[in-house]
């Protein structure tokens, strides 16, 4: 899991982002290396959504900076890369899962062209190989070959969701955001997502930052945790501890607020 | 006797904000170690922070005070000081922690629960179920119930497992909390067997019993937790 390179992927440092006079976050500062998955928890208006948002480059930040180490080894200042540069990061070595699945699908074109369309567009040509990368990522996400020529508009809520990861990972990115990977599906469904994104996250050694409300969704997933309130992180650590032995009265609250099943 | 573990003036207090920010002093000034090869059995009623002490030992517990040296290859890491990265290093190829209680996944197989650490620590999934498996065998685990998941499993069933995944991997350092709290006789036994292996094997091992008989079977060392209880 631990790269041998043991510079950090990404560096977040003081990020601060205000609306106006209103606050998104404020003196965000974190590192996440190769491998590592963390969680940033927190209530709505928490910030969490926000801080997603800067560190994969969808906004500008109103102070701070995000530090990313490229494919070349070079780690640069994502502010100070061009649109282009920007874009074919976002394409490539990094993938975005959203929480409403039709905002990270087409929902026009086939599950296959979906899954292909990433492909195509760091330039693979050849339609063979195309399709065979999309069939290949339709079975790893546990979705029926035959439905490789439908619209994701006839898929289940949940293989929404596996189809948008699998079109994310057809790149073989090494950083994932997911904002609320799991909302919105039922329990079962929610469990198997939750496994496979497991699986999928070891195997391929990737990198997350998972922004979640659901602590039980950290627990299985996170190596790391960040604790979100009123903008600002009130608590870092290791999952576990922040879980088991949670030290800020915020967190204590968020903890004991747990519902047992 | 090279040492593997040792707790220097270990001090712990929970603040319960949700209560008016009450103060619980759990230990205070624990000092001890271990060598490889050897079992220390921590003793005391419930309540004097064994189990405490054990989670602070893996890192999921913090230290107010102390320090916890563990050492890894020719190393020597403070948990208590420790970086995330690194207590998570730890847990991949140093310290196993057989816990009271199986956190179980969804939808994840008993076998591959159990030979999830290896696998973690670069292990050949097919070797590593093989190997599961021969220790799921030996705890008595029916053949059937290794491809379910374990959420369904009996108390004792379900410990077991947690066993297997806790010994699986050759760990020189060992924390086990009431490994046979809800085992029958003869899976007991299978257990101090183990025990007895992973000693003679060089590894350092921290326990808690409270069966008798089984603490007197393992211990090298017995140590009184009350000694250590924070003054008030």
């Amino acid at each position: 899991m631990m790269a041998s390179d043991d510079a950090p992927l990404l560096i977040a440092e003081g990020l601060t982002k205000w609306y106006g006079r209103q606050l998104g976050c404020r003196d965000v500062s974190f590192s996440l290396h190769a491998g590592e998955v963390i969680a940033v928890v927190g209530e709505s208006g928490s910030g969490k959504s926000t801080l997603l948002q800067l560190l994969s480059a969808q906004i500008e930040a109103s102070a701070g900076r995000v530090l990313y180490r490229m494919r070349d080894g070079a780690t640069r200042d994502l502010a100070s890369l061009g649109e282009a540069e920007r874009r074919l990061l976002a394409r490539t070595d990094w993938g975005y899962v959203h929480q409403d699945a039709t905002l990270g699908l087409r929902m026009a074109v086939s599950a296959g062209a979906n899954v292909g369309e990433r492909l195509m567009a760091v330039g693979e040509r050849h339609y063979g190989r195309i399709r065979g990368a999309a069939l290949g990522w339709l079975d790893r996400v546990e979705i029926d070959r035959r439905r490789i020529d439908d619209s994701p508009r006839t898929y289940s809520g949940g293989m929404r969701q596996r189809l948008q990861i699998a079109r994310n990972l057809v790149t073989a990115p090494r950083l994932i955001f997911m904002d609320e990977p799991t909302g919105g599906l039922d329990v079962s469904v929610q469990a198997r997502l939750l496994d496979l994104l497991r699986g999928l996250v070891a195997d391929l050694e990737l990198s997350v930052v998972v922004v979640t409300h659901d602590l039980a969704v950290a627990r299985m997933l996170s190596h790391r945790m960040i604790v979100m309130k009123g903008g600002q992180m009130v608590e870092t650590g290791l999952t576990d501890q922040v879980l088991d032995d949670p030290c800020e009265a915020y967190t204590q609250l968020l903890v004991a607020s747990i519902l047992p099943p | 006797m090279t040492l593997a573990l040792e707790l220097v003036g270990i001090g712990k207090s929970f603040t319960m904000h949700l209560q008016g920010g009450i103060r619980l002093s759990v230990v205070a000034d624990v000092t001890f170690a271990v060598s490889r090869g050897e079992c220390v059995v921590l003793a005391g009623p419930s309540g004097v922070g064994k189990s405490s002490l054990l989670k602070m030992i893996f890192g999921s517990y913090r230290c107010d005070r102390g320090r916890i040296l563990v050492q890894r290859g020719a190393q020597q890491i403070d948990v208590a000081a420790a970086d995330p990265r690194r207590i998570l290093a730890l847990r991949r190829d140093t310290i196993g922690y057989v816990s009271q209680f199986l956190r179980a996944v969804p939808r994840v197989a008993a076998i591959d629960v159990v030979a999830e650490p290896l696998v973690a620590g670069g292990t050949p999934r097919d070797l590593a179920r093989r190997e599961g498996a021969e220790l799921l065998r030996r705890l008595n685990i029916a053949g059937s119930l290794w491809g379910l998941p374990p959420a369904t499993f009996s108390g004792g069933e379900q410990q077991r497992v947690n066993i297997a995944r806790g010994f699986l991997p050759n760990f020189p350092i060992l924390l086990l909390d009431e490994p046979t709290a809800s085992l029958d006789a003869r899976n007991c036994e299978v257990v101090v067997e183990l025990i007895a292996e992973r000693k003679r094997r060089g590894a350092a091992i921290v326990a808690i019993v409270h069966d008798e008989a089984v603490r007197d079977r393992i211990a090298d060392d017995v140590i009184d937790m009350t000694r250590f209880a924070a003054a008030a």
